[in-house]
């Protein structure tokens, strides 16, 4: 049953995806209309898969991979959805709406490989490491696209030429900033408590082996780049150009980190 | 259905005519009684705004309101008609439509039309001028101007110079409030420009000019702080726009002002609007991230960009508005037909009925079955006897036939002379 629901959603969010890759050609006013409901209603299913899984136990449970990229992408088009409501404005649909789909593709084929993780660690701990981690994923994602979209509407604003469509209804500058910077703040503690979690975990079971596994390094690294980029935002007020950059980095360690070892660390695979 | 409408507006007539045709607020009353009053008129109503006076009426075939402007205004028939358009049914309600959406208005797609006629119609409406076609019509109306809106960005773009300004500084700070407004000069164009963010609820204004007595008259005038021009470079970082418009004759804002400037504010973004002639500021300052730099060229690039699309968005309009006419005239079609079908359908069952009565006075007893058998039978020559008058009264396609169509059956069958019970 979960799967269905998993499947209906993903089909909803196909008119996610198709709004997002329509509104970058001029956009369809019919699409427009139906894409909030149409996404709006794939969450709620997508929400009733999540609790139907946690309700049948982990017997039934998916690959925790598939889990993982279920959560996400719920997570994702939870943030979308809260930054709708406060700022009105459905752009960073056009990057989120694909990401989702594209996760609900994985997280509802069919799991061939039931990895559960290895036998000895609690899974209450890995719950809660995972989900930490992929609140933080979720509003990094929303940073790194915000700030894309600062340059895109600073380069818009400096051209100082009429764009119609989708660049036209861009938020304002101020906005996008105000986005790309909440989503930090409110993402840092998440992740830095996820990787607390992670470490401590890990530590236990496997001691000093623990550096040895690149996926690890790599939240780590992005944990620093992360750190990096709120305290330049503090001490200099860097934004657009210089923000980006620093984003992307961090994206791209935290995408590394997420899909080093098909997605999972190297230590609990046999 | 007849709807006619008359009038004129900025492009047919010049503002002498419609000045002398205007009808204030409250004679608006009396005019629309008046119209309405005109033989064979049931519904009309009256929309006066600066640029067009016009008339829209539905009546019988025979009405006619051509000679409402001459009777009312007692001006000679001659010296108007040059000036007035004419439109009946299908183009008078595409008229509506396309006033009602803005695109027949000087500034095409500005907003304030579409209250005007929904004002228009509300007077007309409470004096219970319009009631039924009209009331369906204007109803459309605003469904269709509310769908051109949405569906197109026509009113989305500002066309002018200080609009764009506006729409710009909302673009790079999102709401004006609390944002603060720096005034160097004392241009007309910048005093415009001002008054304009300050219309839109900037928090703070500054005045700077090199004779200070200028930025103190100002800063009265407006509500803000004069500024000594010395001060000038230690002080423009409080603003997050500023509006160059002196005399100068070289830049007075340079890139390591700007560099300065950011740095002193944390790299928030600045918005410099340079509307003076040589320019104020170094076009190379727009080069420093997060500094935005326009002079009076750019703004007009923009307006003129904007009403360039305006025009593109107006052509998708006028689709939007033809799809809209051609839905609603099938739909006012065929609510024309309908009290005719029902008395047909009336007369036939009084006449069925009829003959049933006499039938059982003839046949006496007979079973359940048996009435039910010729219920049946006689329900089946009815509907067949009827089908092809209905089904030619609906399929009618030109007003013309439709109409004529109409009065053959009325009159074969005797309809006239008989009001359908609804």
């Amino acid at each position: 049953m979960p799967l269905l629901w998993l499947r209906v959603a993903l089909a909803l969010y196909g008119v996610g995806l198709l709004y997002a890759v329509v509104s970058l050609w001029g956009g369809r006013p019919i699409l427009t209309r139906i894409m909030l409901p149409a996404v709006g209603l794939g969450t709620i299913f997508h929400f009733v898969a999540i609790v139907e899984y946690a309700m049948l136990g982990p017997a039934f449970a998916p690959s925790f991979l598939h889990l993982g990229e279920s959560l996400l992408a719920f997570l994702l088009m939870a943030f979308f959805f809260v930054v709708y409501l406060r700022y009105k404005t459905a752009s960073p649909g056009v990057a989120v709406f694909p990401m989702v789909f594209l996760l609900t593709v994985f997280a509802s084929a069919p799991s061939s490989l039931l990895s559960s993780p290895s036998p000895g660690v609690s899974n209450r701990w890995i719950i809660i490491h995972v989900g930490l981690i992929l609140v933080g994923y979720s509003a990094l994602f929303f940073s790194f696209f915000a700030s894309l979209l600062y340059l895109v509407q600073e380069r818009n604003l400096k051209s100082k030429v009429t764009r119609g469509g989708f660049w036209s209804k861009l938020p304002a500058l101020a906005t996008i900033d105000e986005i790309g910077y909440k989503c930090l703040v409110f993402g840092f503690p998440f992740m830095t408590l996820g990787l607390i979690a992670g470490s401590i975990l890990a530590e236990a079971r496997f001691g000093s082996r623990l550096f040895d596994d690149p996926k690890i390094l790599l939240s780590i690294l992005m944990w620093v780049v992360y750190m990096v980029l709120l305290y330049t935002r503090w001490s200099a007020g860097w934004r657009g150009r210089r923000a980006a950059y620093l984003a992307a980095f961090a994206f791209a360690a935290a995408v590394l980190a997420w899909s080093v070892n098909t997605g999972w660390h190297r230590f609990i695979v046999p | 259905m007849n709807f006619q409408l008359i009038g004129v507006n900025h492009n047919s007539a010049p503002l002498e005519v419609r000045e002398r045709l205007a009808i204030p607020e409250t004679h608006l009353p009396d005019a629309i009684r008046t119209l309405v009053q005109q033989p064979g008129v049931e519904e009309g109503m009256v929309l006066c705004t600066c640029n067009r006076v016009e008339l829209l009426t539905s009546g019988n075939h025979g009405s006619d309101v051509r000679g409402f402007f001459p009777m009312y205004f007692g001006v000679s028939p001659d010296a108007l008609n040059s000036h007035i358009y004419e439109f009946r049914q299908r183009d008078a309600v595409r008229h509506v439509f396309r006033v009602a959406s803005s695109l027949d208005s000087m500034v095409v797609g500005e907003p304030q039309i579409l209250g005007q006629v929904k004002e228009a119609y509300a007077i007309a409406r409470g004096l219970g001028a319009v009631h039924s076609a009209l009331d369906v019509l204007l109803s459309r109306a605003f469904a269709v101007a509310k769908r051109v809106r949405t569906e197109t960005a026509i009113g989305s773009s500002s066309v002018s110079i200080s609009s764009v300004a506006v729409n710009l500084a909302e673009k790079i700070f999102g709401s004006l409030k609390q944002k603060t407004v720096y005034l160097v000069g004392a241009g007309k164009m910048a005093e415009l420009a001002a008054r304009r963010l300050m219309a839109n609820g900037v928090g703070k204004i500054l005045f700077s000019n090199r004779t200070h007595e200028r930025a103190l008259q100002l800063s009265e005038a407006f509500g803000g702080d004069a500024v000594s021009f010395e001060k000038l470079y230690e002080t423009a970082d409080h603003a997050d726009i500023v509006l160059t418009s002196t005399s100068a004759t070289g830049y007075l804002f340079r890139r390591e002002h700007g560099e300065q400037f950011l740095a002193r504010r944390r790299n928030q973004p600045m918005f410099f609007i340079d509307i003076s002639v040589p320019r104020n500021v170094d076009p190379e300052m727009g080069r420093l991230d997060g500094m935005f730099v326009y002079d009076i060229d750019d703004l007009q690039t923009v307006a003129a960009g904007n009403s360039a699309e305006r025009q593109k968005e107006a052509a998708r309009a006028e689709e939007i508005v033809e799809h809209e006419v051609e839905r609603f005239t099938v739909r006012i079609k065929s609510l024309a037909v309908v009290p005719t079908i029902l008395s047909l359908q009336e007369q036939f069952e009084t006449i069925r009925q009829a003959e049933m009565d006499r039938i059982r006075g003839k046949l006496g007893q007979i079973s359940p079955d048996q009435e039910a058998a010729i219920e049946s039978l006689t329900r089946g020559i009815v509907n067949k006897l009827l089908h092809t008058p209905i089904t030619t009264l609906k399929s009618s396609t030109s007003e013309a036939e439709a109409a004529s169509v109409h009065e053959i059956i009325r009159r074969i069958f005797n309809l006239n002379s008989r009001k359908p019970n609804k």
